[in-house]
């Protein structure tokens, strides 16, 4: 018989097999099972999911009763929590954690895609499909406005930096995600309250892989090769459809204008590129100093030409223990080197607005012999977009970013009281940027004029953290107590410089330096306390102080709590649960992290850099005072959780449902200042409120289970509402409210509003008049004020860019040798801007003023629009469904073991396909667009790749 | 450990600004720079005014727009938010051009202000400061530049804001001043800064002397029936005499006030300075250059790289020059229509070939795509119009000499002489003199003539022109203002 060792109750479905032989069974309802024809040596394993697999020695015995215990990996998993670890079934905050098997296969190359659609409540939207370019990651919707909503993101104990570093496109792309080992995600406030005021957008914490003591020699060899290619392209007129569209709605000159050729302008800039990407990690233990060391090459080539990343990384990872386990170290240092080479990416806009009909050479090599467009006088016309290949080849921007982050943490166990535990953490991050840009005389008007330019960019940083936590751990009877109090102090140093020369030597080059700083300071606590391990109770408080603020407002209090009752263990006799508990959390979290520099608060002047204003015969330097807040301060989040964990069938299901309700006071927001009060029209300051209401629902289900099939369906659910209740200090229903999501397409032009009552980034449109055939009538709008005109008071609110719903679905089968799963994402009600319709959208945009033509939108020929307004830019028509779903993901996996002696070798041979397809109304190239206005942007690719992986 | 006090690295905080007099003129040159250019660094970066576009909220862009677009002088095609608006006379209290504006003088005059709170005597003994001449020339120089953004808020939104350098930094509301107490405010402040200005001619190239308070004065009281509904032409003739009187001459040809060079204009009184390399803006009259360029014309005749195909004027202004002599009517024609069916075409209406970036001897500006031509606010010949017209108006003068002075700048222009002086003569004597130059608004309104009385191409909106609402004489008080500033109340019809 096989029971549940915990509660001795039986587990049907158990596998029980002969070791290295093809003999075996599984336990019935009753948790028997039978088995004939075994030999006194012979071994046998039993096993069940969610529980410790058991091997036992038969020898003379008949009947072999197992109790197999539950698998530390599940229920009993150390989360790390920050400052400290729990065991994940003693959790009270709405915490995900998800470790490197579940992570997403194929072609990553920046960290956070490992977990992207894989858990609720968690937003990942690639930035493009820029080589190493990243993601936005928004955690329950994102509790700012105009301050980060970027979560913090922890890396081995230290909390990152979040702003961007030029050669770099986001915090984390200089992170090998082959070292990592897993990702929690503190998504509450009661969770994420221990990082008390950057915690409001919910805390990442990423640990990095070990080596373990005792380890013989592990090695792990990763390959693997890609394609990639543009999935899709904008849909323009062709050269056909352009001729009869200038010959019919052009002026004379422009039909004169009219070529021969027959160009697809994209074409001429994609192409299939190939990438491949290369680890090697070795781990073990030198004697009693478990390591782990690890390289990678990774070279991307982007589909866009000229477009391509490589990174060089390496890490080592050393945790030795001393003094009888009593000291444990923990030093780990990642090293990398990242080469970018960034095209000029205002050639995919021109290459959709290009004349189809015009060639890519011409004979003229005057401009390097690319086509361009030429005033009267035979020089580039300067309002001409430039030839979208020459854009690529007669420029070029290559950076190289390095980035050093290493800690070192010590944790002594206290002699004379082991209770007691000491940790210790030190860590720097510092990276520094060398970029170099160029451009060739012959690409531009200006660029002839100034006779060329070549610029340079620096960028450094250095951040360091200290952080030091005392941790006691007690148990008395059915109680036990897990304090923790401890303080931290981290500066962050940025410092840039940039210039530009040129090569006319009449012109004045540029140049600029800036360099900045801020520091915080903590104290903070934590206590975690359970009952009979069926109640459980965590109370942290954190104190936060923030050079940003001043000193009468640059501390904040940020304090948390959380109850979780685990109601199975009520249950007398489960065996229905194998985990089922209610979790209460409640707290405040705060935000620091302000779009507008260290000193918001400060009233000081800032250099004019390279701009002189001539005073008599001399050019003078220019000083300017600096809009200032004295009295700003934190942004706060209240936020409330409500959760379920269930689990079934020993886990074989198992889930959570969570509901949170978030509300941000004080928000961070630029707003309008009374004109004459500060140095500027908008100042950074505190007013507002904002709503996020939601709920996650996770479910994990195991189908099958056995030793040749194995099947898993995960699936997460995320419902967010993101409403601003106040923008201004006093209520006033005139105010329209922060207008937001600049245009391409006239100067100036925001298609999105922040306005009391919606949802942030609302649309702020024109309403489209239709004709009963329900197409759109030009330049007929509603009057919804009903003035009698229509003018900007006209506009109003419709739908937003966020998405209501989000999803994602993923599965994983695997049958002997042999696996196959996949991702899947969906967004439901998010809604784009279609810029590229709105702004190529008519025929009279086939031309600004006479000397060159554009291309249109095929949306052209619907609508038949002749003329671009500044009122018809902003037609409603313009906002499109963009709800989708994506198969971001599919994958194979064949154990190529017995190619290699005596399973000494293991190998895997993989095949990935990315970005299979999306299923979308949305009419523009992808439905999915973080900010939802959809301009030129550089396309996700369609990705292939064969991955070979080998470990011994 | 790393304390919480951190300071700028760039910059410094404003009590070590003040204690190094070396900081004053950076201050005073940026006061100066805020008419030209949109920020603190090349290009219009780092922008003073949040939520504008760089290049297109420059002081002195945005108040040509204002000034120019709603009247007979000039047309764009440019389909910016609100800029078709400014000619159709249709614009909205959300207006961004309007709005940038109302801002624009509001900063200039907090930024004034500050300067001259840091400097008053008490603050320079306090920082053991001697009180220099050149420091009493800042400070009055900073008390000009206030009067003259509100002599210019005066005019375009009748009553704003009144801050002054009494009002701290973010203490409190700013108080709506009537226009009257705007008008009383400006002729106290100016006629106190006829005697602490430098005499006329006496101060650097760009920089504010008795000659430039004496115009805003003369501006002042020439449009007081406007502002205050009481005639000050006596006043006005008085002051603009004593421009005339300064010593200024006319530039031999009229042409070289609009020209790279125009620097070593001997007519200007107060300029805006722009340089292709120092002072880089798309604003100013870089946009005034390349903005006029496009169809058939070179953009090398006009020191430029390339046209940007947006300004034209109407018919109803080209038919202001009666005398074919006339040198001032610099209209391109070949290949533009002189009607305008489309205002989006740029060949629609002729061109104007007034401005250039290129020097008297022919060569080009310093810079191809920035333009080192510099944008007389005041100049000698606008003096001699406002002479003639407050003569012509009543106002106790001399009325051969306004008649002569007319006759100066017709026979620069190679005009024929006039023989009397009337009202419509006048309006159209400025038109031709001044096109271009930032005045025709506030002309027509003080001919009334703005709103109707007078229409031109697509006024209101349609293709001949119609009469429009009387309110529009004024701009609205910003949007964003009434509700950051629940003390301010709209202007009429908004």
């Amino acid at each position: 018989k096989v029971t549940d060792q915990a509660d001795g109750s039986a587990i049907p479905g158990a596998t029980v097999l002969l070791k290295g032989g093809t003999i075996g069974t599984q336990t019935s309802l009753e948790g028997t099972y039978e088995l004939t024809g075994i030999p006194d040596n012979a071994i046998l394993i039993f096993s069940f999911v969610g529980m410790n697999s058991q091997e036992v020695s038969v020898g003379n015995r008949t009947t072999i009763d197992v109790a197999l215990s539950a698998d530390s990996r599940i229920l009993q998993e150390v989360v790390v929590v920050g400052y400290g670890s729990q065991k994940k079934s003693d959790l009270t905050g709405a915490i995900t954690a998800i470790s490197s098997v579940d992570f997403v296969k194929g072609n990553v190359n920046t960290p956070e895609q490992l977990i992207a659609g894989k858990l609720a409540g968690v937003q990942i939207t690639s930035n493009g499909g820029a080589p190493g370019s990243g993601s936005k990651i928004r955690i329950r919707g994102g509790s700012s406005l105009s301050a980060s909503n970027d979560p913090l993101i922890v890396i081995d104990g230290i909390p990152l930096d979040n702003s961007d570093i030029k050669g770099a496109a986001n915090p984390l792309s200089f992170i090998n995600p082959n070292d990592i080992e897993s990702f929690n995600v503190l998504k509450d406030a009661s969770a994420a309250a221990i990082y008390g005021s950057r915690a409001a957008n919910g805390v990442i914490i990423i640990t990095t892989k070990k080596g373990h003591s005792g380890d013989k020699l592990k090695v792990n060899f990763s390959t693997l090769f890609s394609a990639s290619q543009i999935a899709k392209k904008i849909n323009v007129l062709n050269a056909e459809q352009f001729r009869e569209a200038v010959n019919t709605h052009g002026t004379e000159t422009q039909k004169a204008l009219l070529g021969s050729a027959n160009t697809d302008w994209q074409d001429q800039i994609y192409r299939t590129s190939f990438s491949s990407n290369n680890n090697l990690s070795l781990s073990g233990a030198v004697k009693s100093i478990p390591y782990r060391l690890s390289v990678g090459y990774n070279l991307q080539n982007g589909i866009l030409k000229t477009s391509a990343m490589d990174r060089t990384s390496a890490s080592l990872g050393l945790t030795p223990k001393f003094f009888k386990d009593h000291l444990k170290v923990d030093i780990n240092v990642k090293a990398s080197t990242t080469k970018s080479k960034f095209p000029d990416e205002g050639a995919i806009g021109s290459a959709i607005g290009y004349d189809p009909t015009q060639p890519v050479y011409m004979e003229n090599d005057k401009f390097g012999g690319y086509y361009q467009w030429l005033n009267p006088q035979g020089n580039i016309e300067a309002l001409a977009a430039s030839n979208p290949l020459s854009l690529l080849r007669l420029k070029s921007n290559n950076g190289t970013l390095n980035r050093v982050i290493a800690n070192a943490q010590f944790d002594y166990q206290f002699h004379f009281l082991p209770e007691l535990h000491a940790n210790w953490n030190i860590g720097i991050d510092r990276s520094s940027t060398d970029g170099k840009e160029w451009s060739s005389n012959l690409v531009s008007a200006s660029s002839y004029t100034n006779n060329g330019s070549t610029g340079y960019y620096t960028q450094s940083r250095q951040n360091f953290t200290n952080q030091f936590f005392l941790n006691y751990v007690k148990q008395v009877d059915q109680q036990n107590f897990n304090i923790m109090v401890g303080a931290e102090n981290q500066g962050f140093v940025r410092e840039n410089e940039n210039g530009t020369t040129y090569g006319n030597p009449d012109v004045a080059g540029i140049k600029s330096y800036f360099k900045t700083d801020y520091a915080l300071l903590s104290y903070f606590g934590r206590l975690n306390y359970s009952l009979k391990d069926k109640y459980l109770a965590t109370v942290t408080v954190r104190r936060d102080g923030s050079s940003r603020f001043a000193k009468e407002n640059r501390w904040g209090t940020f304090p948390s709590v959380a109850l979780a009752w685990k109601i199975n263990k009520e249950l007398s006799r489960d065996d229905i649960f194998s985990d089922l508990k209610l979790r209460f959390g409640w707290g405040i979290t705060g935000q620091q992290d302000l779009s507008s520099g260290d000193y918001p608060y400060l009233n000081a002047y800032t250099p004019g850099q390279g701009l002189r204003y001539q005073l008599g015969n001399t050019f003078v330097e220019v000083l300017r005072p600096n809009a200032y807040d004295p009295n700003i301060k934190w942004e706060q989040t209240q936020s409330t959780n409500f959760g379920l964990d269930f689990g079934l069938s020993k886990q074989r299901i198992s889930g959570s449902i969570d509901f949170y309700q978030k509300k941000t006071s004080d928000l961070i927001n630029e707003i309008d200042v009374p004109a004459g009060s500060n140095f500027s029209n908008k100042v950074t300051t505190n007013v507002g409120t904002l709503e996020n209401t939601g709920l996650e629902v996770v479910l994990n289900y195991t189908p099958i289970t056995n030793d040749h099939l194995t099947w898993d369906i995960s699936g997460n659910f995320t419902y967010n509402k993101r409403k601003i209740t106040a923008l201004t200090k006093v209520d006033n229903p005139n105010y329209v409210g922060v207008l937001v999501g600049g245009i391409d397409g006239g100067t100036g032009n925001y298609a999105q509003v922040h306005s009391t009552g919606y949802a942030p980034n609302s649309f702020f449109m024109y309403q489209q008049v239709y004709n009963e055939a329900g197409a759109p009538i030009e330049g007929v709008f509603v009057d919804r004020n009903q003035d009698g005109i229509i003018s900007e008071l006209d506009r109003y609110r419709y739908q937003a860019a966020p998405p209501r719903l989000f999803l994602g679905l993923s599965s994983q089968l695997a049958y002997k040798k042999a696996s196959v799963g996949f991702v899947m994402r969906s967004n439901i009600g998010n809604y784009n801007f279609n810029n590229i319709y709105a702004n190529r959208g008519s025929y009279q945009s086939i031309t600004g003023s006479g000397n060159f033509l554009s291309n249109l939108s095929a949306n052209v020929l619907e609508t038949g629009f002749t003329q671009r307004t500044d009122q018809s830019i902003l037609s409603d028509y313009y906002v499109q469904n963009a709800s989708f779903l994506r198969m971001d993901n599919i994958n194979f996996g064949y154990n190529l073991d017995h190619l290699f002696k005596k399973g000494k070798i293991r190998a895997q041979l993989s095949l990935v396909a990315q970005n299979v397809f999306v299923i979308t109304k949305y009419k523009g190239l992808d439905p999915e667009i973080a900010d939802g206005i959809d301009k030129q942007v550089y396309p996700r690719p369609r990705t292939l790749s064969l991955g070979l992986n080998l470990h011994f | 450990c790393k304390d919480l006090d951190t300071k700028p690295y760039v910059g410094e905080v404003s009590e070590l600004v003040y204690q190094d007099v070396n900081n004053y003129k950076e201050i005073l040159a940026k006061l100066y720079a805020g008419l030209a250019v949109s920020g603190i660094k090349p290009k219009d970066d780092d922008v003073d005014l949040k939520n504008y576009d760089g290049g297109s909220q420059g002081y002195m862009r945005v108040y040509w727009y204002l000034q120019e677009f709603p009247t007979d002088e000039a047309v764009t095609g440019w389909g910016d938010p609100g800029l078709p608006d400014l000619h159709r006379m249709s614009w909205t209290a959300s207006n961004q051009w309007s709005s940038a504006f109302y801002s624009r003088i509001l900063f200039q005059a907090a930024v004034a202000n500050e300067f001259l709170r840091e400097t008053t005597d008490n603050k320079l003994s306090e920082r053991g400061i001697e009180k220099t001449q050149e420091i009493q020339n800042y400070r009055a120089e900073a008390r000009f530049i206030r009067a003259l953004v509100y002599a210019h808020g005066i005019d375009l939104y009748g009553s704003i804001p009144l801050v002054t350098e009494k009002d701290q930094v973010g203490s409190s509301l700013p108080k709506q001043a009537s226009r009257q107490e705007l008008f009383t405010f400006l002729e106290t402040e100016l006629k106190a800064l006829e005697t602490e200005l430098p005499a006329p001619k006496t101060n650097e190239y760009g920089r504010a002397d008795r000659a430039a308070a004496w115009m805003t004065l003369a501006k002042l009281y020439l449009n007081a029936q406007v502002y205050i509904g009481q005639e000050k032409y006596s006043e006005a003739a008085e002051y603009a005499k004593k421009v005339i009187d300064a010593g200024f001459t006319l530039a031999p040809k009229y042409g070289n006030n609009f020209l790279a060079d125009n620097d070593t204009s001997t007519e200007t009184i107060f300029t805006i300075n722009f340089d292709g390399n120092e002072t880089q803006t798309w604003g100013g009259t870089t946009t005034l250059i390349h903005a006029a360029v496009g169809g058939s014309m070179n953009p090398a005749d006009f020191g430029v790289d390339g046209g940007w195909a947006g300004f034209r004027t109407t018919k109803e202004f080209v038919g202001l020059f009666d005398d074919a002599k006339d040198t001032r009517a610099m209209f391109y024609k070949e290949g533009q229509s002189l009607e305008i069916e489309s205002l989006t075409t740029f060949t629609d209406g002729y061109a104007i070939s007034k401005w250039k970036n290129v020097k008297q001897d022919g060569t080009p500006g310093k810079n191809l795509t920035h333009t080192d031509t510099d944008f007389a606010v005041y100049r000698l010949a606008d003096a001699y119009l406002m002479y003639a017209e407050a003569v012509a108006r009543g106002g106790s003068g001399d009325a051969t000499l306004a008649l002569s002075l007319v006759n100066e700048l017709r026979t620069r222009a190679q005009a024929n002489t006039l023989t009397t002086l009337t009202l419509d003569n006048l309006l159209n004597e400025r038109g031709r003199e001044l096109y271009w130059e930032g005045h025709r608004r506030t002309d027509l309104i003080r001919f009334g003539k703005f709103t109707s009385g007078y229409n031109w191409a697509w006024k209101g909106g349609e293709k001949n022109g119609k009469d429009v609402e009387p309110f529009r004489s004024l701009y609205p008080i910003a949007a964003t203002d009434l509700v950051a500033n629940p003390s301010l109340s709209q202007n009429p019809g908004y």
